[in-house]
């Protein structure tokens, strides 16, 4: 026996989730964009977006919490609508990294960049589909692929790593470059959190399904990492 | 049926809990019919359980097993074993008057005496002859059902005059009177308003600190709400009712682990 209200309007709340993600993603991509083609028209417009994100989280949020109280679901429709709460304030950091990396451009200014962008944009695509993916997996409730995601996440340090070392380079060819490779530096390290709101995600996925609830093995920290192989304890 | 058996284990918990009742194999017949199939569960002691299922699925039949209400009704029959306190209640030594002082019952419609207020509460007491302070337990037990402020000046008024949710309360100190271990309330808020039934969850709140409660509800929110454990039945596809699962009411209701109870508490069941 279907429940047609609550099932229709499971469903509805889902595909916000969905639009909403959609916002967050592009902010993601276009905020990494507009520093790398310097276009602070593009900047100042995905910070006047991020309002419009909010809006939207917030009224997922009150739908939830209406549905909840009506319902009164149970069971696995709980631990769904909790996910979706969860979710879209996991989306909405996501959106404020965005509107931080746009932030940085105009912070740099007028002045040129140190070097061309080539591994932040990569980061920003990886993280763009990671998300994508763990929204679509939430969606169809597919725990393989949550599980998979955050395996990805390497992938990021990494790209983290070259960034990192990169930008030190340029500070020690010239120390006037510390200023900027600060800025980008803090870009990169916005898409590197982006990817660890998506593993918070896909744990959530997890519990919607199965109602277990704990932390997905992710790589080891960046800063642990670079501790581990200079021989120090972290 | 006496014979000592083994006792099977039912599944076991994630947190420790000492049985007060330890109901095993048990089956039940009325005539031809089987009513409940093997049926292992143990209630815990100061704690409500929550007996939960469809309507007809023999949740009334369980809980009249454990204090031998079935007893009353003609053709009933019943195999396996009801162990209050590790004694069987079915063994033929058994006082089955004292056995239901100590299992007390109320039931879905209040069902007070066309007598007074005190009068109700007393009863139990005066047909075992008590010779103590009746004025005192009277008060003590309708203190402890919430009901002590509202009927203090009207004690000896018909017990008839109070309202439904009253009256319900004035059922549960009936049965608190006579100094019970364990009571069984078969639906006792069903016929009540939501503010009656709020009074009435929170009463067996309270009086589960001292006694152990085992109610039998379809109204899965309610069992949600009060319960500390949940047993769920359900019939199966020759409409003997069987236990589907039981377990913390936490887990039952955010993370069942039969499809059945699933589907029963989340409305996608029938």
């Amino acid at each position: 026996m279907p429940r047609e209200l609550l099932d229709s309007e499971i469903e509805r709340l889902q595909n916000e989730v969905l639009s909403l993600g959609e916002m967050v993603e592009r902010s993601i991509l276009e905020a990494v964009q507009s520093l790398k083609t310097r276009d602070f028209e593009a900047s100042r417009r995905i910070i006047s977006q991020d309002r419009a994100i909010n809006e939207k989280r917030f009224s997922i949020e009150n739908d939830t919490l209406v549905l909840i109280a009506t319902q009164q679901p149970m069971a696995s429709d709980l631990r769904l609508l909790a996910s979706i709460l969860e979710i879209i304030s996991e989306l909405e950091r996501i959106a404020d990294y965005a509107k931080g990396i746009a932030k940085i451009n105009l912070l740099i200014g007028e002045k040129p960049l140190i070097k061309p962008l080539i591994d932040i944009p990569r980061m920003a695509q990886k993280a763009a589909d990671m998300l994508h993916r763990a929204l679509e997996a939430f969606v169809r409730k597919d725990v393989e692929t949550a599980r998979a995601i955050p395996k990805e996440d390497d992938e990021m340090d990494a790209l983290y790593d070259q960034v990192y070392r990169e930008l030190m380079t340029y500070v020690i060819a010239n120390p006037a470059n510390i200023e900027q490779a600060n800025y980008l530096l803090w870009a990169a390290h916005n898409l590197e959190r982006t990817a660890d709101r998506v593993t918070n995600i896909c744990e959530r996925v997890i519990f919607t399904v199965t109602g277990e609830m704990r932390e997905l093995d992710v790589s080891e920290d960046i800063r642990e990492r670079w501790a581990r192989q200079a021989g120090e304890k972290p | 049926m006496f014979r000592n058996q083994t006792l099977p284990p039912v599944d076991p918990l994630p947190e420790a809990y000492e049985p007060i009742v330890k109901i095993r194999n048990l089956s039940v017949w009325y005539g031809e019919r089987q009513i409940l199939g093997d049926i292992n569960l143990d209630i815990p002691r100061n704690r409500i359980t929550a007996i939960m299922g469809p309507s007809g699925c023999g949740k009334s039949t369980l809980i009249r097993c454990l204090n031998r209400m079935n007893d009353l009704i003609p053709g009933a029959r019943i195999e396996g074993q009801v162990l209050f306190n590790d004694q069987n209640i079915y063994a033929p030594e058994v006082d089955v008057t004292e056995l239901r002082r100590r299992i007390g019952m109320v039931f879905q419609k209040p069902n007070p005496f066309p007598k007074s207020i005190y009068e109700n509460v007393a009863w139990g007491l005066r047909i075992r002859g008590f010779k103590g302070n009746l004025d005192e337990v009277v008060e003590r037990a309708l203190m402890q059902a919430a009901l002590w402020d509202e009927v203090k000046d009207k004690l000896h008024t018909s017990a008839l005059n109070l309202s439904g949710g009253q009256q319900q309360r004035l059922c549960i100190a009936r049965a608190l009177a006579v100094d019970p271990e364990v009571l069984l309330l078969d639906e006792p808020a069903s016929a009540l308003d939501p503010i009656a039934t709020l009074k009435i969850e929170e009463l067996l709140r309270e009086l589960s600190e001292n006694y152990t409660i085992v109610i039998v509800t379809h109204n899965v929110q309610q069992a949600a709400r009060i319960s500390h454990y949940t047993a769920v039945i359900m019939w199966d596809e020759n409409r003997i009712g069987r236990l589907v699962e039981w377990g913390p009411t936490r887990d039952i209701f955010t993370n069942p682990k039969d499809k059945r109870t699933e589907e029963y508490i989340t409305g996608r069941f029938g």
